[in-house]
């Protein structure tokens, strides 16, 4: 690295654009779309960050947590590697595909493991074995200076860089990947160079987030979290986000509906509204899990294993449309990043504050 | 002796021409300073006995009277200034031990003064309270992370004891018999009508206020005065009183010429008789003593009740408070060094503790390194004196802030430190029925009403302005706080950065 400062030296509020697309049957499809869908909104980033989310894509190893890693140095390549191969069993490993393109400079080493923790490593630790997988990523993102894993989940994988969203899809030669799901953002810092593993999406195992927002609770969050063993090593809403949606629904065992009852909560306005248990069990949510409530803007989407969720501060500060056409659903800031690609829709609507928007698997959807 | 002679600090000017001699001042002074003298059909004033508490000044019809600082003054001397000079003419004269009221009144930094606010500008937007939402509705008590559900998935809620406040903000600690009847009837109703709590000290709960079970706290204190079943049940929760701001470490003393009627009644002491609260409980003689009076308040309430554990701002605060948060404690009050109380000794009033801030933002930041701040809830005090200081304590990392001092300035208290001599001539700190008639409940209680109302509208035009629309997302959310002036250890102790950065 150079000596610009970079996310986790300094806070760094940013600006964006989002969009998602899922196909409920699990039909795969290429991740030319999206590309298309956020280039539209071009005007949304500045050239700062762009980054992808593809969900399926690795259906051959779709039982081993696919690592996507940079490295500044060949050193940190050498040392990460060495660390992977005392506590992992590495069935795979390659530099990730990309094709040169002019607007994307200063790349670091990308490289992608397919993993498995080595059993006796794993019944050491005591731990499961996706905490075992948080606690080695947590570890090489702090401990190994210039390796830095922005992907870490089970046929699913994160893609980003320094540039515009399209160009960033461009160079990771995204429209060779099939999936689900995909998702992606353009990102739109304001005071930064920006730094490869700033962008987005924040990934940790399979969940995935995109967000376009500053969350004004962000430190009241990041303190809270800190304490469940989490380290926020970049300072940005999205990853703070992140660990909480993994906590919440992982850790704790909330439902993803729960979890936008706690994240973007109700006001006690409407709660008092409602009959009694409903009123109860949000009193509770808001009561026990106070320090996850989110204030602020922000527009996210969330990926995880077989689904894709939507949701809104909860005064809807920032815009998300969502629409539908035959099995695929698509989300996104504007209505026009989603016309683009799919002109002739069902229908399309513009989501409450609050209100999750949860779109999962049909129930005989392709094995994916 | 003409050695123990000091000039009164502060004189009372009379302007003569505007003087109708109504006699007003002379029948308002508690501390007899002025006289009428008939001959001359003048009104003259004994400057010695003023306090300076403005009864007169702000009674007199004819605004003749002002209070002033004496320009008498030592032979200026940097070192031993007029504080230190008479202090020891007091006490070679009388061999004792100084007593004063209120909070620490000396020169030590404010941080709450060195701290500044945020607010948003263009990468988010500021959110009007009068357009929408603000909520500052805080629940105190221990939270858990378990989750529990019924056979169909459904989530069942796990009742905890809490507390639920309408704001951040409680009245304090202050006992009846340090403080009137009239008083203590304001701050029940006004707790009652804000939606708050008000704490009965440890002097026990009046029958008359009962009543207002249900927004009271009562405290246990080493005395253990007035604690009995029925005061315990009527309350909605229950403070062991381990220390206080202005006299860590030490015990009370209510003298006896204030134990009298009801006074003697609800705190179960005889008419007359010293109330001596120990220096200690003497079953608490160390962190596992306390874990046993936690729990035994609870059973003989049948857990019902939160358990709030208050403790003085001391140096080891932060160990002190992670022992309690393990001890059974719902909640945690820390009371600053600027801590108020009716009567205190100089010199541990002005020596002893530290500043709450500093004690809140190590506290907080402890509990969290071991994981156990969710255990918890933490009230602070000593001193809170607007709504910025309530905001900036809970951007540090308090769930809520007790006001004494602040409550009784809304009540006419003019700040002149003697509640001590129980001549308090605004009805507060008194027990003399004549004075305490002064205060009028029905007009006490509305104005603690509107200090807090105030005061919340400020916190959400605060909250609105920094785009936070509930107050948990403040909570110890440090970003929003800049030091202005500090040094590097004072932002590390709490945890915020500069001004600039």
């Amino acid at each position: 690295m150079n000596d610009t400062v970079i996310e986790g030296q300094v806070r760094i509020p940013s600006g964006c654009a989002i969009s998602g697309i899922f196909s409920r049957s699990g039909k795969r499809f290429s991740g030319e779309s999206i590309i298309r869908s956020i280039e539209v909104m071009h005007d949304r980033s500045n050239g700062l960050g762009g980054g992808f989310a593809g969900y399926g894509i690795y259906p051959e190893y779709k039982d081993y947590y696919a690592f996507h890693i940079f490295y500044d140095t060949l050193k940190a390549k050498r040392d990460c590697e060495e660390f992977l191969e005392r506590h992992f069993d590495i069935i795979n490993l390659s530099k990730i595909p990309t094709t040169k393109v002019k607007e994307i400079t200063n790349e670091p080493l990308i490289w992608r493991y397919f993993v498995l923790p080595l059993p006796t490593k794993l019944s050491e630790s005591q731990l499961t074995e996706e905490e075992f997988v948080v606690k080695s990523v947590f570890r090489i993102n702090t401990d190994i200076e210039g390796a830095y894993i922005f992907s870490s989940g089970k046929n699913m994988g994160v893609f980003k860089a320094v540039g515009f969203p399209e160009d960033v899809g461009r160079f990771y030669r995204l429209d060779e990947y099939e999936g689900y799901c995909f998702t992606a953002h353009g990102r739109y810092p304001t005071n930064t160079p920006g730094w490869w593993g700033g962008a987005h999406p924040f990934a940790l195992l399979d969940y995935s987030i995109v967000h376009n927002g500053e969350i004004s609770s962000y430190d009241a969050n990041r303190r809270a979290i800190e304490m469940y063993g989490y380290k926020c090593t970049l300072q940005t809403d999205t990853e703070v986000i992140t660990y909480i949606f993994d906590y919440l629904h992982r850790k704790v065992g909330l439902t993803l509906g729960e979890i936008a009852s706690v994240v973007a909560a109700p006001f006690w306005q409407t709660i008092g509204q409602m009959d009694a248990p409903e009123r109860e069990r949000h009193e509770y949510l808001r009561n026990m899990f106070a320090s996850q409530l989110i204030t602020g803007p922000f527009s996210i989407l969330v990926g995880f294993s077989g689904g894709l969720m939507a949701l809104n501060d909860r005064l809807k500060l920032r815009s998300m449309v969502v629409g539908q056409k035959d099995d695929m659903v698509y989300m996104a800031s504007e209505e026009s990043a989603i016309r683009i690609i799919e002109p002739d829709l069902d229908w399309i609507r513009s989501p409450r504050g609050g209100e999750a928007v949860i779109v999962t698997l049909d129930k005989n959807a392709s094995e994916v | 002796m003409a050695i123990e002679f000091m000039y009164p600090e502060y004189e009372v000017l009379r302007d003569p021409d505007r003087c109708i001699r109504c006699r007003v001042c002379e029948r308002q002074c508690a501390n007899e300073v002025h006289t009428y003298l008939p001959e001359k059909d003048r009104m003259i004033s004994d400057d010695l006995k003023c306090v300076n508490c403005h009864r007169c000044a702000t009674l007199c019809p004819t605004r003749a009277i002002k209070i002033v600082k004496s320009p008498h003054t030592f032979k200026e001397n940097a070192n031993w200034g007029q504080k230190e000079i008479t202090e020891i003419y007091k006490q070679a004269s009388s061999g004792g031990v100084l007593l004063s009221s209120m909070g620490n009144p000396e020169k030590y930094p404010v941080y709450f003064d060195k701290m500044l606010l945020n607010a948003s500008q263009v990468t988010n937007p500021s959110i009007d309270p009068l357009r929408e939402p603000m909520e500052t509705r805080v629940f105190l008590g221990g939270k858990t992370h378990e989750i529990k559900r019924d056979e169909n998935g459904r989530l069942i809620p796990i009742k905890r004891v809490k507390l639920e406040l309408s704001m951040p903000v409680m009245f304090s600690a202050m006992s009846y018999g340090s403080i009137s009847y009239n008083a203590h009837e304001s701050l029940a109703r006004a707790a009652r009508e804000l939606g708050i709590f008000y704490n009965t000290g440890e002097g026990g709960l009046h029958e008359d206020f009962y009543q207002y079970g249900s927004n009271t706290i009562v405290q246990v204190a080493s005395g253990r005065f007035g604690v009995h079943k029925k005061y315990l049940d009527t309350a909605a929760a229950i403070e062991i009183k381990i220390g206080q701001g202005a006299k860590p470490g030490i015990g009370g003393h209510l003298p006896g010429e204030k134990i009298v009627g009801d006074v003697s009644r609800t705190r179960m002491v005889p008419e007359g008789a010293d109330a001596i609260s120990p220096a200690p409980h003497h079953d608490i003689y160390s962190i596992e003593d306390l874990r046993q009076l936690v729990y035994s308040l609870k059973e003989a309430t049948n857990y019902t009740k939160p358990v709030f554990v208050k403790i003085a701002a001391v140096h080891n605060i932060a160990a002190i408070a992670s022992g309690i948060a393990r001890s059974g404690a719902d909640v945690i009050a820390i009371d600053g060094f600027r801590g108020g109380t009716g009567a205190a000794p100089t010199r541990i009033r002005d020596n002893v503790g530290i500043p709450i801030e500093l004690a809140l933002a190590s506290v907080d930041t402890r509990l969290r390194e071991e994981g156990i701040r969710d255990r918890v809830s933490l009230v602070v005090a000593g001193s809170i004196r607007s709504s910025a200081d309530v905001f900036k304590a809970v951007a540090l990392g308090a769930d809520a802030c007790y006001i004494g001092t602040a409550a009784l300035l809304a009540l006419g208290c003019h700040l002149c430190r003697t509640c001590q001599t129980g001549r308090c001539n605004w009805g507060i700190a008194t027990q003399r029925p004549d004075l305490v008639k002064r205060l009028n409940p029905d007009l006490g209680y509305q104005r603690l009403v509107n200090l807090l109302t105030a005061w919340n509208h400020e916190i959400k035009e605060l909250m609105g302005g920094m785009g936070i629309n509930s107050i948990e997302s403040l909570k110890g959310n440090r970003l929003m706080l800049r030091g202005v002036g500090l040094t590097q250890k004072e932002l590390d102790i709490l945890g915020i950065k500069h001004a600039g950065e």
